[in-house]
């Protein structure tokens, strides 16, 4: 029994050091190396300045933008705290809510049905897409608000679809921050 | 329901089975001693390991040796992720300057990842240092999986050895697992996931000015994540970097980096199962086995998929049917990248393998795909299951197969030449009896206490019932995901989940190794045309049966007043 816990101390230790401490800084080291934009989070910077990543959600509430899925994540878009809503199906709370948004939606929007992306909290809170529905919706309000012409609207969004990946994984997606970055430079 | 969405299912599919050979190939070569093309690297190291730590690698353990081994390096490896977690603050690594973690949370955490558990009390962004993460979470995340590897390993030597006392060296089957299997396959896949988008740091979360409000602030969270997420998912541990787990875009952020984290925690549970065909000399079995988990696991994703696709009945003027450009159905706690189809497999493959990784909120799934996913978790961690514990919870399946076809007949049963006799059975019943005892005693308790119990819901009626339950299957189980509204980062639950994580990995670990430890002890007897071959289809379909009734017997009451109710009332348009 002795020469058991004498191993196993010796064999954690020297284990924690390979695989705990070893492992993972090869790996920063490496990945520091060949991919450091991806290594660093994905940043994006305009003048000099980290405005967000292009991973992640943030949150957009003026007319004039693209609006990103609502967020769970803290108090919203809280990228130091990601999350789910975690309401049940049969939660009061949730159905009030997503049918409360849908038709303030509709009321903004008569005749549109609304995307369910756009009145359903993300798993993360920080998704940073939209599926192209819920894009081609908000065009309307964007191009009131810019007085841009909405048929050049939409061809952005269009020029924005990611389809899916290798034409087989996942769904189509638009990045909101990647078409508000491009919005702010169309002209009127 | 889309064709893409079944398509994904088939491609998944058609990779993880071409990798069941040469993976199972692999692993048995590694675990058998035999060399392999990583030797001229890793043989040095692999000796150096030995005596560092002082290991005899040629000494063969009986069953009570082994045992244990796995207590004391599951004991001496937690006591040292409670010290790191308590002394956070006084270490390097820690850019956010985080303190200690509070003795409870830190006691369930430890228990957590030394379980392959990854049950996670706690949002992980802001209470754990990175130091904490590297060597208090992520060494686990190798450890427990090499754990679960070797005492597979060791059941698969019991039933093939003849007349032994031993069954192999557990440091040995350890160090052979991290280096040729886990750790050069998570430095090639930490670098895929950061190819994808993952990030890999050490710097101090970033600052960033929104586009729309400059003046307001987003802090981003990031860190050593893909390294984390490698070994997290190869293993079958599941404990996220970020709370939201694999649906944060910072750990999964394409629908490809999806696909390679869902093959990942099947891979090695598939592979194991060819592993024990090719160690036992009857290749058939190992396919058999394969082919009983495959079909659990393919009615588990159509069921959840079917019931994720749908409109929810109580909300209107949404657009909730599947197109090429809005994938509809139920997306609260979904992503967009991912869709219903892809998250429905995610969700399916998690709860079979006890990985507990998630790309959705399984608290918001419906009330049938939730149902489906904890059942998953309730019939053992057995459709493929944990790395290594799949193989060993399932072949104590295949034990009580033999037996009822034996009863059936009137015969001693054997099994791949073994006489299974009353200490098997029983310690295999012991093994099978000590899982629902802990899920429906500690649910019943914290159930009917409002104080200690109640108090954490999220959600009430039915599903209320279904969080608590939820939580102590997956604690059992070693699966470790959630229905992540109940808060469980209370001192009761803490605590309880805690005891709960160990008794339902180590209490149950050690009738596995005394089954090998006797079968190892048995001559070997020819097959007679008595003998129940169990290398064909009638087996397979004898062994979807004794996992089916077995979890349907234990649970259905359960079962029958959380989810099933929630689906029935929630037809009849009632929301809590």
């Amino acid at each position: 029994m002795h020469s058991v816990w004498k191993t196993s101390i010796r064999y954690t230790l020297v284990t924690a050091v390979l695989l705990g401490l070893g492992y993972p800084l090869v790996v920063t080291g490496i990945a520091g190396v060949l991919l450091p934009h991806k290594a660093g989070g994905s940043l994006i910077l305009k003048d000099g300045q980290v405005i967000g990543s292009e991973l992640l959600a943030q949150s957009f509430t003026s007319d004039r933008y693209f609006h990103p899925r609502p967020s769970a994540a803290g108090s919203g878009y809280d990228a130091s705290a990601s999350g789910g809503s975690n309401l049940a199906q049969s939660s009061k709370t949730l159905v009030d809510r997503i049918q409360g948004s849908i038709d303030k939606l509709s009321a903004e929007n008569p005749g549109l049905p609304v995307p369910i992306d756009m009145v359903t909290t993300s798993a993360s809170g920080l998704d940073p897409d939209v599926t192209p529905d819920n894009a081609i919706f908000q065009a309307r309000r964007i191009s009131k608000a810019r007085g841009i012409d909405e048929d050049r609207i939409r061809k952005l969004v269009q020029q924005h679809v990611i389809s899916r990946q290798l034409g087989v994984l996942g769904e189509a997606r638009v990045n909101v921050l990647e078409l508000n970055l491009d919005l702010d430079k169309m002209t009127k | 329901m889309s064709a893409n969405g079944w398509l994904q299912f088939a491609l998944f599919s058609v990779i993880l089975l071409a990798s069941v050979r040469p993976v199972g190939i692999y692993l048995a070569r590694v675990l058998e001693g035999e060399r392999t093309w990583l030797d001229r690297v890793l043989h040095p190291i692999e000796r150096l390991i030995y005596k560092l730590s002082g290991v005899d690698s040629a000494h063969e353990m009986n069953w009570r040796e082994y045992a244990f081994a796995v207590l004391g390096f599951s004991a001496v490896s937690m006591v040292l992720t409670y010290a790191i977690e308590r002394l956070q603050q006084f270490l390097p690594f820690n850019p956010q300057g985080l303190a200690a973690v509070g003795p409870d949370l830190a006691w369930n955490t430890a228990a957590s990842f030394t379980t392959n558990t990854n049950w996670q009390s706690y949002v992980p962004e802001t209470t754990m240092s990175y130091f904490t993460q590297m060597v208090g979470l992520a060494y686990h995340n190798f450890g427990s999986a090499a754990v679960g590897i070797a005492v597979a390993v060791a059941l698969i030597r019991g039933i093939k050895r003849t007349t032994s006392t031993t069954i192999g060296n557990f440091w040995v089957d350890m160090t052979r697992t991290f280096l040729y299997v886990l750790v050069p396959a998570s430095l090639v896949y930490a670098l895929l996931l950061v190819g994808q988008g993952v990030p890999q740091n050490l710097k101090a979360y970033t600052t960033a000015h929104p586009l729309e409000q400059p003046k307001q602030t987003q802090t981003i969270a990031q860190g050593p994540v893909a390294s984390q997420e490698a070994i997290k998912m190869l293993g079958t541990n599941g404990g996220g970097f970020f709370n939201a787990n694999s649906a944060h875009p910072f750990e999964n952020p394409t629908p490809l980096s999806n696909l390679l984290q869902m093959l990942s925690i099947f891979i090695i549970p598939a592979g194991l199962t060819y592993t024990l065909g090719r160690m036992t000399g009857s290749p058939g079995h190992g396919w058999a086995v394969l082919a009983a988990m495959f079909v659990l696991f393919t009615a588990g994703f159509a069921t959840v998929y079917w019931a994720e696709a749908h409109p929810h009945a109580l909300i209107h003027g949404a657009a909730q049917t599947a197109t090429l450009t809005a994938p509809g159905g139920n997306m609260e706690g979904k992503e967009v990248r991912n869709g219903i189809a892809a998250s429905s497999l995610f969700a399916t493959i998690t709860t079979d393998a006890s990985c507990g990784a998630v790309t959705s909120m399984h608290d918001s799934l419906t009330p049938l795909g939730g149902m489906v996913v904890l059942i998953n978790i309730m019939m053992g961690e057995v459709v493929f299951g944990g790395v290594g514990s799949g193989l060993y919870g399932i072949l104590i399946m295949v034990v009580l197969a033999v037996f009822i076809a034996g009863l059936m007949v009137g015969r001693t049963p054997e099994y791949l030449g073994k006489k299974i006799e009353a200490y098997d059975v029983k310690m295999s019943m012991l093994y099978v009896l000590i899982f629902p005892l802990i899920i429906l005693a500690f649910t019943a308790v914290f159930v009917l206490s409002p104080t200690i119990g109640l108090s954490s819901l999220a959600n009430q009626g039915p599903h209320g019932l279904t969080e608590i339950l939820y939580a102590y299957t997956s604690g059992a189980g070693n699966n470790g995901s959630a229905f992540a509204g109940l808060n469980a980062n209370t001192w009761w639950y803490n605590v309880m989940l805690g005891w709960t994580m160990l008794a339902g990995r180590l209490l149950m670990m050690i009738p596995v190794l005394a089954l090998a430890g006797n079968l190892a002890s048995k001559k070997s007897v020819p097959p007679s045309p008595g003998t129940f071959p169990v290398n064909t289809g009638l087996f397979a379909t004898l062994l979807v049966g004794v996992i089916v009734i077995l979890s349907a017997l234990t649970f259905f009451p359960a079962l029958s007043l959380g989810p099933i109710l929630e689906h029935l009332v929630l037809k009849a348009g009632q929301v809590f």
